[in-house]
């Protein structure tokens, strides 16, 4: 009881207390619902499978599952191709992470300033990443297509395999997955560049700074911030790419954790090492994004 | 009053149930996606007109069939009522207890003698050889060939091949022949190109690709008895098949590395392949001029025989098992009795269904009702099949790990990458006791 008073006199002034719900109202109806979600659909699963990556379960057997301690663990962390998996997959987020960075902040520069539908220009860039990602799967497969595919054509490759070459397939989904979310960089780095003080500009004008000097001493330290974030959004997603590679080929040197992942869990049933390997993707995103929140506090305290 | 009330609920509530219909009893078949599931809505739609229960074939990507399927078994899910699973789900299905036995049912009907012997073999038994039946088999599939009769009559093609190799042009009746022909019609200049064959390492296609010439060539994946792989999947025969294999790669189209039963119909349809290797299942739609364009002129051959004259052809088809979570499984089993029967197999066979009902197949009826349907039931009496025990994806995924990159991506030689799947497949039977 004592604690329902408290609650319910906490901000009395607050919007929601004008409209006539008390603090106790708004708990009821939307946080204990939120958390009780969280817990059942993302916290008890969560939990689930770290147990069930300590045992030999195959979900598609009636068997029950057995204890075996690390032996999961171990047995990922000694397969070597599980290494080439992480080696794959690591390339292709330098790949498709560092292209969406270059494209997407260069777009933005090139955005940053006024000229005529500017407003219709960019939301026409922006299109790509409001797609499926099955879809763009599905139509980079026909652009990449070596008899008819316009790549080819309008490069004047004749008739080469961008997809059945094992060396270049990885960079032909890394393409594809930088034309889909280059525009996502775009738009927060965009922000960003609207955000820098115009003065600074000027000062640097006045002080006859090279363009170099004022992007490398203004811009990009003031736009880092948000750019990180923007990194570290894609940084994940890319990580955990799966629909376009999956779609577009079926390469050993496109075969990135989440597809090895997928295939464990769902065409061979081994559920139990599928949850070992989930845990250590899951640790590995953890650790890069903390690399990444650190430098981003280290960028907002300059 | 209170009576009064009574008497008033039970005639509203009588009079709601005069005015219900009787709910009609109902069963659901899982199935992949492709033309035989909708020949067998149309054969069951038959059985609801004789009996009323609506029967509904429930279908899927095939990609995503088995991933469904098993998902909904390891729930224990009542959604579907029968399954037409794969043939090497057959160990995982039964030991799993998703599948109801059927054995009683099988000697009660003497289907090992009704049914073709391959069908029974690979489709409904399992472990092999233990006299137990999980299936009744039903859509008979195995990999056969279409190829361009136009080109292959062709007088002037016919005189420049017998000038090159020395003997005539004809549908091939060995892998060399196969080859050859294939080396022939490949003229990308001329976007015209030898051979389409299965690359894809998604899920199966690679791999019965794969087995279609190690079978042919003498091969064997191994014992399915005793497990030992070691000496039968990479013996000689059997990298001397991967090798051929891996030759007619080199006369596909540009492009032929993610290729299943679409793209193999598609070289035809789009005039792009002289031959292409596909199920029998999939030639219904060759005949057809509204989908290919040169349907008069699409012949088809079994697939053709290796160095040593051995002639087999890679295993498709699948058998209907009732599922064990089903509260219909009585429901079920009358629907089987209904399905076995002689003139309903005949019906499946007419609407364009592989029956593997053996009357059927060897009546004449039968073997002249389309141009292929006589390589079929050829083929049917000279298959073989991939592993059917429960960690069958496993073993499959290791052959693509293995596969793939010498077929497609040109790494290694055909014995390494043998050597390198036999010791795959051997820790894995470890792995699973098979050898305890």
């Amino acid at each position: 009881m004592a604690t329902t008073t408290i609650i319910s006199t906490l901000d009395p002034s607050s919007r929601a207390a004008a409209r006539g719900w008390s603090d106790l109202t708004i708990r009821n109806a939307f946080i204990i619902p939120t958390i009780v979600f969280l817990i059942v659909f993302n916290v008890f699963p969560l939990l689930y499978s770290l147990y069930y990556s300590f045992t030999d379960f195959r979900a598609s057997m009636n068997a029950p599952a057995n204890w075996v301690g690390l032996a999961n663990y171990r047995e990922l962390l000694n397969d070597p191709f599980i290494w080439r998996n992480f080696a794959i997959t690591a390339k292709y987020v330098i790949i498709s992470v560092g292209g969406q960075v270059i494209v997407g902040f260069g777009v933005a520069m090139l955005l940053n300033r006024p000229f005529p539908l500017k407003g219709l220009v960019t939301t026409l860039l922006l299109l790509p990443m409001m797609l499926s990602m099955a879809v763009v799967g599905l139509f980079w497969k026909l652009l990449y297509n070596p008899s008819w595919g316009i790549i080819n054509y309008a490069l004047g490759l004749g008739r080469f395999e961008w997809l059945s070459n094992p060396d270049f397939a990885l960079y032909a989904v890394a393409i594809t997955d930088i034309w889909m979310w280059s525009p996502f960089v775009m738009l927060l780095s965009l922000a960003g560049l609207s955000a820098v003080p115009k003065h600074l500009y000027e000062a640097a004008a006045i002080d006859r700074a090279g363009r170099l000097y004022t992007f490398f001493r203004i811009t990009l330290p003031l736009v880092a911030p948000i750019l990180l974030i923007a990194i570290i959004f894609r940084t994940m997603e890319a990580f955990k790419t799966f629909d376009i590679a999956f779609i577009l080929t079926s390469q050993p040197t496109t075969e990135m954790l989440s597809i090895r992942l997928y295939k464990m869990a769902f065409q061979e049933w081994q559920t139990g090492l599928s949850c070992a390997l989930a845990y250590i993707m899951l640790i590995m995103v953890v650790a890069i994004t903390n690399i990444y929140v650190k430098y981003l506090n280290k960028a907002k305290e300059r | 009053m209170r009576h009064r009330m009574k008497g008033l609920l039970a005639g509203a509530g009588l009079a709601v149930m005069t005015a219900m219909p009787v709910q009609a009893q109902e069963l659901t078949i899982f199935w992949a996606e492709w033309d035989p599931a909708n020949y067998l809505q149309q054969l069951v739609n038959e059985y609801t007109e004789e009996t009323g229960v609506v029967v509904t074939v429930e279908t899927t990507p095939s990609a995503d069939f088995q991933t469904k399927a098993f998902t909904e078994f390891n729930a224990h899910g009542d959604a579907y009522d029968l399954v037409v699973g794969d043939s090497q789900w057959l160990g995982a299905g039964s030991t799993g207890g998703h599948y109801v036995e059927l054995t009683d049912f099988f000697k009660k009907h003497n289907l090992n003698e009704v049914m073709a012997p391959a069908t029974v073999k690979y489709y409904a038994e399992y472990p092999g050889n233990s006299g137990r039946y999980w299936a009744i088999p039903l859509e008979g599939d195995a990999l056969g060939w279409s190829y361009r009769k136009d080109w292959f009559e062709d007088p002037e093609e016919k005189a420049a091949f017998k000038e090159k190799y020395g003997y005539e042009l004809a549908v091939p009746k060995t892998f060399k022949e196969l080859r050859d022909i294939a080396e022939f019609f490949h003229r990308p200049d001329e976007n015209r190109y030898g051979i389409a064959i299965y690359t894809d390492n998604s899920y199966d296609a690679l791999m019965m690709g794969v087995e279609n010439a190690i079978f042919s060539y003498g091969g064997d994946l191994g014992n399915y008895g005793t497990y030992e792989v070691d000496g039968y999947i990479n013996s000689d025969k059997a990298v001397a098949a991967l090798e051929a294999y891996k030759e007619l790669y080199k006369f596909t189209p540009p492009g032929w590395a993610k290729t299943f039963f679409v793209e193999d119909n598609q070289a035809i349809t789009e005039g792009l392949a002289a031959m292409s290797m596909n199920y029998f299942a999939f030639f219904p739609s060759l005949l057809n001029e509204s989908t290919n364009p040169h349907a008069k002129n699409t012949g088809f051959f079994a697939n053709p025989a290796g160095p040593d004259g051995d002639q087999y052809a890679a295993l498709g088809g699948q058998g209907i098992s009732i599922v064990s979570y089903s509260d219909q499984k009585e429901e079920a089993m009358k629907f089987l009795e209904w399905f076995i029967r002689d003139d309903v197999q005949k019906r499946w066979a007419e609407l364009g269904g592989y029956t593997c009902s053996a009357a059927v197949l060897k009546s004449e009826e039968f073997q002249n009702a389309t141009p292929y349907n006589k390589a079929f039931y050829e083929t049917m009496f000279r298959v073989k099949d991939f592993w059917a025990v429960p960690e069958y994806a496993e073993l499959l995924q290791q052959a693509n790990r293995r596969l793939y990159p010498y077929v497609v991506g040109d790494q290694g030689t055909a014995k390494e990458a043998l050597d390198a799947l036999a010791k795959d497949w051997q820790e894995t039977f470890e792995k699973y006791g098979r050898y305890e």
